[in-house]
């Protein structure tokens, strides 16, 4: 099969449904001739003409709030936002706005919109554009949440996005934008609510979201040489959360780690945590455990940045210390 | 006043019936607030008829509007009907909202009424994109943004004026300015004129007296009439007063204003009183004639209360649906 990059995945996603239904336009800062600062969006509006891609001025808040509107008069906004860091900009019109108008219209009213944005430290980005706030929009009700771990997923999952009659915010890791993966030529979809077993396993599960499927994946390795098998569960959305396929895997595997790069306290890695803990209590062979970002502004310097976030070293780490009944 | 150039008598009672309706409707909300039968509370908009009436007026169903938390006006003269609102304001099933938004997010899609907004200033940028689908569409489309004075400190407004201007969206800005935003008067909180913060972004602003219901529509005929041939947005200054306090709780207010000033606006510049004198003195209609409205108007608020009060509740299982669309 073909590989695409994770960059030309979400260009793809959007040309296709842009094609597909005339009531999607895009707006944000820098997406038309520049394709923004990433190159996401190049040769877009070269084919969909500045009325569909459309440069806005520097003022989240305010497009935002127009996508809100647009939406619930027809429309099918896509809003790029170019940071996620640029979330705290919008959250009026994202969670008080977009979020509960359905609700509040006793359906009535809908807010078909996505918001593009993306996460992930290490890019010596410093601690305005390094974080990875899906924790925030996740908390609210109305607002559905996709994290895509791939090229794959970035596509599949940004289409059904597109289709939703719902607000959307899609995280994409910023750090993987040249990163490659197989995507099919023919179309497909990703449904939101249905997680991935990236990798079967039987002694411990990883849960990981976004960039983490990949620390996943090498510690899998690393564990594998000491005749430890892990299980990789891609959530691939965590609004809604395919708690069913998690809990299944850890009944399995007795064991789970939920990796994620978000702030450690108060974040999804916690909210899974307890769910498990919850509902697979009897299961479980050692703790729940959990590996978050820290809980510290993102420094600028490497050599602080990279004790900031989970590594594939310290998830191997604290993976073969579970399953030697260490912790 | 002055005759509106395309109005005729039939017009000029449904403009009058609308204000009574608005006023009428308030009153029976403010009653219900006072015996206990209504939870939460609202904010009254008794006083500032003239321009949500004179607004709407000049507008079609297929027209939008955003609103406010002093919202019950905008979503009488948009089209709304009593039952269903009264039904809302006390959370009932058979509310415009099924009980859900309560008076603070009453929306009426069917007649175009995007909904109320608690939060100051929050639909603007809902406004300015509902104008951008219908200039995306070409179907002609005109949305109408109301807010009051205190929207004016919040950032969110310029950077939609901002982008209306850039992109001649047809989309009318109008600010209530009913002179408080809660407890405050309007001279400190809004520095330099209201209109010039429009015109900074070469957008046309107005400023006309929001007592008169003809002048109102007047001026928001001709807005309407350019918008939809490509020439908005526009902004719109209504100089206007609110009868109540900043909700219906506020009872006592002469800490922020005299009992003289909401004399002076009630007895001299009363948006209903004015007009239904204008109408006697045009030979439009006769006191008996108003008379007879206001008592019809009366009837019809009692009989949609005695119903809102007997409907039902939403079923408990409503408590999760509308989270998030099929």
């Amino acid at each position: 099969m073909r590989e695409i990059t994770l960059s030309q995945a979400v260009n793809e996603a959007i040309a296709e449904e842009m094609r597909r239904d005339e009531t999607i336009f895009l707006l944000g800062e820098d997406v038309a001739e520049a394709g923004t600062p990433f190159k996401i969006l190049s040769g877009l509006v070269e084919e969909f003409g500045t009325d569909r891609i459309i440069d806005t001025p520097i003022s989240e808040p305010g497009f935002a709030g127009i996508a809100v509107g647009a939406a619930m008069t027809g429309s099918r906004p896509i809003v790029d936002l170019m940071f996620g860091d640029f979330l705290f900009l919008v959250m009026d019109q994202l969670c008080n706005q977009a979020a509960k108008t359905h609700y509040m219209s006793g359906g009535k009213l809908n807010v078909p919109m996505v918001l593009r944005t993306n996460m992930g430290a290490t890019r010596r980005s410093a601690a305005q554009h390094s974080q990875s706030l899906h924790t925030l929009v996740a908390h609210i009700p109305g607002l559905k949440v996709a994290m895509p771990s791939s090229a794959y997923e970035a596509k599949g999952l940004l289409k059904s996005a597109i289709r939703d009659n719902n607000p959307v915010v899609i995280f994409e890791d910023k750090l993987m934008y040249q990163d490659k993966a197989e995507v099919p030529e023919e179309e497909f979809l990703i449904p939101l609510g249905q997680a991935h077993v990236k990798r079967e396993g039987s002694d411990i599960t990883f849960v990981a979201i976004s960039s983490m499927v990949q620390i996943a994946e090498s510690a899998a390795d690393m564990l594998a040489a000491d005749g430890i098998s892990a299980e990789i569960v891609d959530p691939r959305t965590i609004v809604p959360l395919d708690e069913e396929t998690i809990l299944n895997s850890v009944k399995k595997t007795s064991r789970v780690l939920v990796v994620d790069e978000g702030h450690q306290s108060f974040g999804v890695s916690a909210e899974i945590a307890a769910r498990v803990a919850e509902k697979a209590f009897y299961y479980l062979d050692s703790p729940v455990m959990r590996m978050g970002a820290m809980d510290v502004p993102i420094p600028f310097s490497p050599a602080l940045e990279d004790l900031t976030v989970p590594t594939a070293e310290r998830v191997y780490e604290l993976a073969r210390q579970a399953v030697r009944g260490e912790i | 006043m002055a005759k509106n150039v395309t109005a005729n008598s039939e017009d000029y009672l449904r403009m009058y019936r609308q204000m009574v309706r608005i006023r009428t409707f308030e009153d029976n909300a403010n009653q219900l607030y006072l015996t206990a039968k209504m939870p939460g509370l609202t904010h009254m908009y008794s006083g500032q008829e003239a321009v949500a009436v004179g607004i709407c007026e000049a507008l079609e169903k297929t027209d939008h509007i955003t609103s406010t938390h002093r919202g019950h006006g905008h979503c009488v003269a948009k089209g709304a009907e009593f039952k269903e609102m009264f039904c809302e304001l006390l959370g009932k099933a058979e509310g415009y909202c099924r009980g859900k938004g309560g008076s603070m997010h009453i929306a009426d899609q069917a007649n175009g009424n995007l909904g109320a907004n608690a939060i100051v200033g929050g639909s603007a940028g809902i406004a300015t994109g509902a104008a951008l689908t219908a200039k995306r569409l070409g179907n002609g489309a005109v949305t109408v943004c109301f807010f009051g004075d205190g929207a004016l400190g919040q950032g969110l407004l310029y950077e939609v004026m901002n982008m209306a201007a850039l992109w001649k969206l047809p989309v009318i800005y109008a600010c209530e300015n009913n002179l408080y935003g809660e407890y405050t008067h309007v001279s400190e909180m809004a520095a330099g004129k209201l209109g010039g913060r429009a015109e900074a972004f070469g957008i046309e602003a107005f400023e006309v007296d929001g007592q008169d219901v003809l002048a109102v529509n007047q001026l928001t005929q001709e807005l309407v009439a350019r918008a939809r041939k490509g020439e908005g947005p526009f902004f719109m200054a209504l100089n206007t007063y609110r009868y109540h306090g900043h909700h219906v709780g506020d009872i006592n207010r002469t800490y922020y204003r005299s009992k003289e000033e909401e004399a002076d606006w009630k007895d001299n510049r009363d948006p209903i009183t004015n007009f239904g004198a204008w109408l006697v003195k045009e030979n439009i209609a006769n006191a008996e004639d108003l008379d007879a409205i206001q008592a019809e108007i009366k009837a019809a608020a009692t009989n949609a209360v005695t119903y809102a009060l007997d409907a039902p509740y939403p079923p408990a299982d409503e408590v999760d649906s509308h989270v998030f669309a099929a």
